[in-house]
């Protein structure tokens, strides 16, 4: 291989690695909800919930940090919301989070319009205020080695922190949901609520928690987007990112590596989709940006249909657990 | 039996009104007054006869896209992609009225109202059979359709059907012949007596068709109407493509009752505003009419709102149709019971 298209493979990576992040924040947290037989389609709302209050804020105080608590904040306060609903009150799981989604659409927009003036978005984020990237210990001594280098310096090193905490949350998921009492309670409530009912663990408590655990993680995908892969909100920034991660959770089948391996895939998707743009291909030409943007979507559709065949859900999802049924 | 129908009014006002509250909330929260953006927001939708008939016409958009959602509700399915299907029901009604120039009106109008049905119905036939078939959850495979629409037309109008030596990507207006006859000076039109049409359609095939039992009965238990002898393959595929064909006529309205032509992303949100219109009409045409007139209030009234008070844009109005599907659909029981309950108190009391 040519060390030109080498280093077009090591750039891709590195798109990959970090547009995959948000993706697998958003759907590691909604493993947990559905796991607990919550449909969390919300993750879409509760992305733009935390986009944009991390980037208010973090405006406003000028620290990145405040901003990311914030984040966090406002998403564990929209999936309360779905908890209330949905496991309270026995409201329907995926009518309450396209409500939700739809209310962050709009409530970010107002906001950010009223608060800030320049037409829904917030200022731009100075470099205090927003995650920089880190260079990872050894990046620039390693930097001259063939391959080995060019792979740690370009994509292992250099990303912001919210990426490498996207990349510790995969084996603390999977231990989580797989090895801790938490994790197992958790699975017993999305099969069988009525058991776990009998051996006298709350469902509903287990469920609260599955879903503020998604807002978490919802809350840290968010801030992603506004405060360290961008220096702004900008309105609908999420752009569907959401809706990919809850498909690539129902592609991996609800476990947490597959799930992960099918968020590196859009990613990949959508990294060589940028690339695309405008480069002739063979036979075809040169393929209008606006249908090359469609691939990630079509995609989705076309794995969703294809390859898993009926993924098996866990057996209680989408339905509320009433006690004397 | 005037209880029952109590609690069926009674539930949707009592929502309304929280989701105001909610939303004045928010108001507040711009830095504006509740209760002067609400009266504005009023005022602004039925000031005169032309707002009247400006809230009418787009009251015509959402009748259309509320009975889509409804007719998918009905039979268990959640068809969010009614945004996706009126704008592929647009392709079909702008290709027929460009072809068109010199037909009758008698004969554009008809053909019109079948191609944009068959283009939605087309549109949403796809992730109905993925559901049906293989299982793929109808929900995201029609939010992914409205992206690709979305994506799809985008190209077409930039690209392919732009008026040569223009900027803004757009066809070319149709001929007159092609134009929808227009009920007073709004662009109020001849599709919303298609709309009531439709509405009197749907309501006679739900409750006094053996189809439309069969539908009822499938959405409401999948189980049982598969040892009734119902398919549940054919359903789903059915109820899909009938709730796109609803959505593809909504485009009658925009593009052929109004705009004359076909613009970027004009349905604007209009297929996320069915669900709130189903939801708060509870998926009955008589309930769908009254909820459509007042999401067409929310959006006139909030055009002139934001004219009034440019710190509230239109999606304000994006908001408290949010909330107003919180309300109606997520929190639906929290609201019902109580009134219920009180409405029983009071019958024995």
């Amino acid at each position: 291989m040519s060390g030109d298209a080498f280093l077009v493979v090591a750039l891709l990576a590195d798109a990959t690695v970090r547009g995959a992040a948000p993706l697998v924040l958003a759907a590691l947290g909604g493993l947990y909800s559905e796991r607990a037989g919550v449909v969390d389609i919300g993750l879409e709302g509760k992305m733009l919930a935390s986009a944009f209050a991390a980037a208010a804020v973090a405006a406003i105080t000028g620290s990145a940090w405040i901003g990311l608590g914030a984040g966090i904040a406002a998403s564990l306060l929209v999936s309360a919301v779905h908890g209330v609903a949905c496991v309270t009150y026995h409201g329907n799981q995926v009518v309450s989070g396209m409500a939700l989604n739809i209310t962050l659409s709009g409530l970010t927009a107002v906001l950010g319009n009223a608060w800030f003036h320049e037409g829904g978005q917030t200022p731009l984020l100075g470099p205090g205020a927003r995650f920089a990237p880190i260079d990872l210990p050894g990046a620039v001594a390693l930097k001259p080695l063939p391959v080995v280098g060019t792979i740690y310096d370009e994509v292992v090193s250099g990303h912001n922190v919210l990426v490498y905490v996207a990349a510790v949350t995969l084996p603390l998921t999977a231990w989580m949901i797989a090895r801790t009492r938490f994790g197992l309670r958790l699975r017993a409530v999305g099969e069988s609520p009525e058991a776990v009912d009998t051996s006298g663990v709350s469902v509903s408590a287990t469920r609260y928690r599955a879903v503020l655990m998604s807002g978490l993680f919802c809350g840290l995908s968010g801030a992603y987007l506004s405060i360290a892969h961008h220096a702004s909100f900008v309105r609908d920034m999420s752009a569907g990112k959401g809706y990919l991660a809850l498909a690539a959770l129902i592609f991996g089948r609800w476990r947490p590596l597959p799930a992960v391996a099918a968020c590196v895939l859009f990613a990949l998707a959508d990294a060589v989709q940028i690339r695309l743009q405008g480069t002739p291909l063979p036979v075809v030409g040169v393929v209008p940006v606006q249908l090359i943007q469609a691939i990630p979507y079509v995609l989705t559709v076309a794995l969703l249909a294809g390859f898993v065949g009926r993924a098996v859900a866990p057996r209680a999802i989408g339905l509320p657990y009433v006690k004397d049924r | 039996m005037i209880r029952a129908w109590l609690a069926r009014a009674l539930v949707p006002a009592l929502s309304l009104v929280l989701a105001l509250a909610l939303s004045s909330v928010v108001i507040s929260l711009a830095g504006e007054n509740p209760a002067r953006a609400l009266t504005l927001l009023i005022a602004g939708a039925f000031r005169d006869g032309e707002a009247v008939g400006y809230t009418l016409f787009y009251a015509t958009d959402f009748a259309f896209t509320g009975l889509a959602v409804a007719v998918a509700f009905h039979g268990g399915l959640f068809n969010i992609g009614a945004e996706g299907q009126a704008y592929l029901g647009g392709l079909a009604v702008a290709l027929l009225c460009l072809g068109a120039e010199g037909w009758p009106k008698l004969l554009v109008i008809p053909a019109a109202v079948v191609v944009s049905a068959l283009a939605g119905a087309a549109w949403a036939f796809v992730p109905g059979w993925l559901q049906a078939r293989r299982g793929s959850h109808v929900v995201i495979t029609t939010i992914m359709f409205n992206f690709i629409a979305a994506a799809l037309m985008t190209h077409l109008l930039v690209n392919v059907l732009i008026k040569p030596g223009q900027q803004s990507p757009e066809t070319r207006e149709f001929a007159t012949n092609t134009w929808l006859p227009q009920l007073g000076r709004s662009p109020l039109n001849l599709a919303f007596v298609l709309a009531l049409l439709a509405a009197a359609v749907v309501w006679f095939y739900l409750w006094r068709t053996r189809w439309g039992y069969e539908l009822r009965a499938f959405g409401h238990s999948a189980t049982a109407a598969v040892y009734a002898g119902i398919r549940p393959a054919r359903m789903i595929v059915v109820a899909m493509s009938i709730s796109g064909a609803l959505a593809g006529l909504m485009s009658l309205n925009e593009v052929m009752g109004f705009h004359h032509r076909l613009l970027l992303n004009f349905p604007s949100g209009a297929g996320y505003v069915g669900i709130a219109v189903a939801l708060m009409g509870r998926n009955h045409p008589l309930g769908i009419l009254p909820a459509a007139i007042l999401f067409g209030a929310l959006y006139q009234g909030g055009a002139e709102l934001s004219f009034e008070m440019p710190k509230l844009t239109r999606d304000m109005v994006v908001v408290i149709q949010g909330l107003i599907i919180l309300v109606c659909g997520a929190f639906e029981h929290a609201l019902r019971r109580p009134v219920e309950r009180l409405l029983l108190a009071r019958a024995r009391g």
